[in-house]
């Protein structure tokens, strides 16, 4: 009896590590067989057999979703946690792809040469700085940023947030499309952008001689890249799980679900907003990164448009709010059509029915997108695998028909004065129109005709 | 006194971020001040270009204003942002390029060409009244009891639909398209006469025509019973899916007198115009506080002279900033007065 009751937690607590640890276990396998395959397993396969997998899939695709993946967790955060409507998410990409662009490219302005840990050859002229340290960097440029854009916007809620945040995506594009001549200063070289951008290094394994020693576009590169970037999204996607379970999560959720009561339960609002901005933001600076040296190896600023910040959020809406994992499979799902997914539809189509889509069924991506979206809001709202908690929230009844069922919003509006402006003038208000209230709660008691001469009031 | 101050710096401490109603107040008119300064400085530096600036912010602040009101009216009865009615405009400018130049053959405004203007008003303002009551009628109504964020959502996917749409090459393709049309008649500092007399002609019965629908007929006090209460309206006999269709209409036309009108005067026409223009109109409507008609027509006239201030003006930034300018508008307007001029503040319900 004792043994068994002592065997018991102990077997329990087996599994809840193991719980725990499916996950990270499950994420690293998928990675590396993805690494494998493209490594190893497609070269040695006979042609018909490897050849449909690279067309459907081919590991620069591959590639972008990963660094979709980074964007889309990192929009998950303040839209998906916080729900905070940002449309501007677009300009924390920009961001990172100039300080990679600043940080380690050949120079477009300056004429001093700095190297730090940086994998390309110490002769070159221009900054070049290792592309970890550049992340970091990167991410905490975008997170400043992000308490930036987000100062202005605490106040305000839902569509007004939604502009405010559009807005500074469309200035700090035009910002850095006029870069090239702000005050006489040459800060970011305006529309040719800066190329190149020094490609990934992979230190110990480039020199053993196992990976090649520089990351750049070719095909032994790009499937080095799969690591690189799979463990970054492995990173964002820890960092999205932990907080969600921590007390800044919990913050967060609460302020998505009803802002008010968060407040009244005590949570910051200002600090955990501000969080959730440049938590977010330090994703997309990554994620810019990221981009800019692994995929484009360049930054211009006519990559950075509003369209792209729809995207991201089209990622995490399709895929559901909320979810790291629902949010991760609707970046693969989105990019891979953005960028292979519908060509080779196309090609499919013509190869049954002898149409010709391949080149044009691309170029309705746009129209693609917008009709996924419409109906995916019309029959789907919750998104692909959708978090229990916002599922319950995108079926609620909103809270107009909650209203037209005798909420009062007299007694209402005071209090959320007196929260707003937390002094004493708001508390005499709420006296005053609790003490309105009862007496015409008495009125209604007492005669018929109260209704009427509350409407006169109002 | 010391104490006191110290026991509400205590317990006071970690919430007093935000700055105090009075610093706000003297910030926002120190904001107002400075604008007011920067426009008699450029009276002062260069009065003809002044002028000059004038006329264009007036040319394009009316189209704004139009613009605008189709966002105003569907955001004071639905409380939507309805981000694809700026790309609905773009459509409405390439059927009229086509309607006016590949079909009627107009190279040149003259006397007889205003009757080809007239058809591409009537045509435009039918389209655009209905593709936008098609959009609510197979999107937004479904999704009036929705959460907030499925509506806006729509709107973002109907605005990348039309988009697209514009992009393919058999509409106007993915670059600028230049049309063929010359401006004749006297010019005033670099503004032709004839444009701002066209705006000003289709604009100003537009603008008394809504006002007049608004406020006189049965179906303004319908619009305006039904952005009060839709429940209220429909318990007084009101039918809220007819009001509210039409008033996506309604907005949906004057985007259409408003792409005929831009096309005349930019005779150009290109797929992003419609976010970049409806952005500007937005901004326009929330200046004037949205929900408010003759806000919107203020709004969209004040944000048309800034950005014309701002490109033609002695002290202006020129047109590589002129999205930067309206959106900082923008901003500061939303943190000292997110009601706007006109606009009544906003609690929130519980």
């Amino acid at each position: 009896m004792a043994a068994a009751s002592h065997a018991a937690p102990s077997s329990s607590g087996g599994q809840r590590s193991l719980g725990r640890l499916a996950w990270p276990i499950g994420y690293v396998v998928v990675i590396l067989f993805l690494f494998f395959l493209y490594f190893s397993i497609l070269p040695s396969l006979v042609k018909p057999v490897s050849a449909p997998v690279l067309a459907w899939l081919p590991v620069a695709t591959i590639n972008e979703c990963l660094m979709w993946a980074i964007m889309a967790l990192g929009l998950n955060v303040v839209v998906g946690y916080a729900g905070l409507l940002d449309l501007g998410y677009v300009a924390f990409w920009a961001l990172g792809g100039y300080t990679a662009g600043w940080l380690m490219a050949f120079p477009f302005n300056w004429t001093w040469d700095f190297h730090l840990f940086s994998p390309v050859k110490s002769t070159l002229p221009g900054t070049h700085i290792n592309f970890w340290l550049v992340c970091i960097v990167a991410g905490i440029l975008c997170a400043i940023l992000g308490l930036i854009i987000g100062a202005p916007t605490l106040r305000l809620r839902g569509d007004y947030l939604a502009l405010v945040t559009l807005g500074f995506g469309e200035v700090i594009t035009q910002f850095f499309r006029n870069s090239g001549d702000i005050a006489g200063f040459n800060l970011a070289n305006g529309d040719p952008g800066i190329s190149p951008i020094d490609p990934i290094g992979t230190g110990p394994l480039g020199a053993a001689g196992i990976a090649p020693p520089l990351l750049t576009n070719s095909a032994a590169g790009n499937v080095w890249k799969i690591l690189v970037l799979g463990l970054l999204v492995g990173i964002c996607i820890f960092v999205s799980l932990r907080i969600r379970e921590g007390r800044l999560g919990r913050a967060w959720l609460a302020l998505r679900e009803d802002e008010l009561a968060a407040s009244m339960m005590g949570v910051p609002l200002v600090r955990v907003k501000l969080l959730a901005y440049a938590v977010g933001a330090f994703f997309g600076g990554i994620g810019g990164v990221a981009n800019a040296s692994a995929i484009t190896t360049a930054v211009s600023p006519s990559g950075f448009d509003f369209g792209k910040s729809v995207l991201v959020l089209l990622m995490v809406v399709l895929g559901g709010m909320g979810n790291v994992w629902g949010v991760t499979i609707g970046a693969f799902l989105l990019s891979w059509l953005n960028s292979n997914g519908l060509k080779q539809i196309g090609v499919q189509i013509d190869a049954i029915a002898g149409t010709n889509l391949e080149a044009s069924l691309p170029r309705y991506n746009y129209v693609i997108l917008g009709l996924l979206l419409v109906l995916m809001m019309l029959f789907r709202r919750e998104g692909l695998i959708p978090e229990s908690r916002t599922k319950a929230l995108m079926q609620m009844p909103s809270r107009t028909e909650a209203e037209s069922l005798g909420a009062d919003s007299l007694e209402a509006e005071a209090e959320t004065d007196a929260v707003e402006h937390s002094d004493a003038g708001a508390d005499a208000k709420i006296a005053a129109s609790a003490a309105a209230m009862a007496g015409s709660g008495a009125a209604a008691g007492a005669g018929t005709s109260s209704g009427a001469r509350r409407e006169d009031e109002s | 006194m010391a104490t006191a101050s110290l026991v509400v710096g205590g317990t006071q401490r970690k919430a007093k971020v935000r700055l105090g109603p009075v610093v706000e107040r003297i910030l926002g008119y120190a904001v107002l001040a400075l604008v007011l300064v920067w426009l008699v400085a450029n009276i002062v530096a260069d009065p003809d270009r002044f002028l000059g600036s004038l006329l264009v912010g007036l040319q394009n602040g009316l189209l704004y204003a139009l613009v605008a009101l189709g966002y105003t009216m569907v955001y004071g009865i639905v409380e939507l942002i309805n981000f694809a009615h700026g790309d609905l405009f773009m459509l409405t400018t390439i059927i009229a390029a086509g309607l006016m130049v590949t079909l009627l053959g107009v190279t040149q405004l003259t006397a007889v060409s205003i009757l080809a203007l007239l058809l591409a008003l009537v045509v435009c303002m039918a389209a655009g009244g209905f593709i936008n009551m098609s959009a609510e009628f197979l999107a937004y109504r479904r999704l009036r009891s929705a959460p907030k964020l499925a509506p806006l959502m729509t709107a973002v996917g109907l605005s990348f639909i039309f988009r697209g749409i514009a992009q393919q090459e058999y509409v106007n393709g993915s670059a600028q398209k230049n049309w063929p049309i010359t401006w004749g008649g006297p010019v005033i500092e670099g503004v032709y006469v004839y444009k701002l007399v066209m705006v000003l002609a289709v604009t100003v019965p537009l603008l008394l025509l809504m006002t007049w629908i608004v406020s006189r007929t049965k179906m303004g006090k319908a619009m305006r019973a039904v952005a009060q209460d839709q429940d209220g309206a429909r318990l007084m006999g009101i039918n809220v899916n007819g009001t509210i269709s039409f008033v996506f209409g309604l907005g949906g036309a004057l985007a259409g007198a408003a792409g005929v009108l831009y096309f005349l005067c930019q005779t150009q026409t290109y797929y992003d115009t419609g976010t970049q223009l409806g952005l500007i109109a937005f901004t326009s409507a929330v200046l004037g506080g949205i929900g408010n008609l003759s806000g919107a027509v203020v709004g969209g006239l004040s944000i048309g002279i800034i950005q014309a201030l701002n490109e033609g003006g002695a002290y202006g930034l020129g047109s590589t900033w002129s999205q930067s300018v309206v959106f900082i508008i923008l901003i500061i307007l939303m943190v000292f007065k997110p009601e706007g001029i006109f606009g009544r503040p906003t609690t929130e319900k519980v």
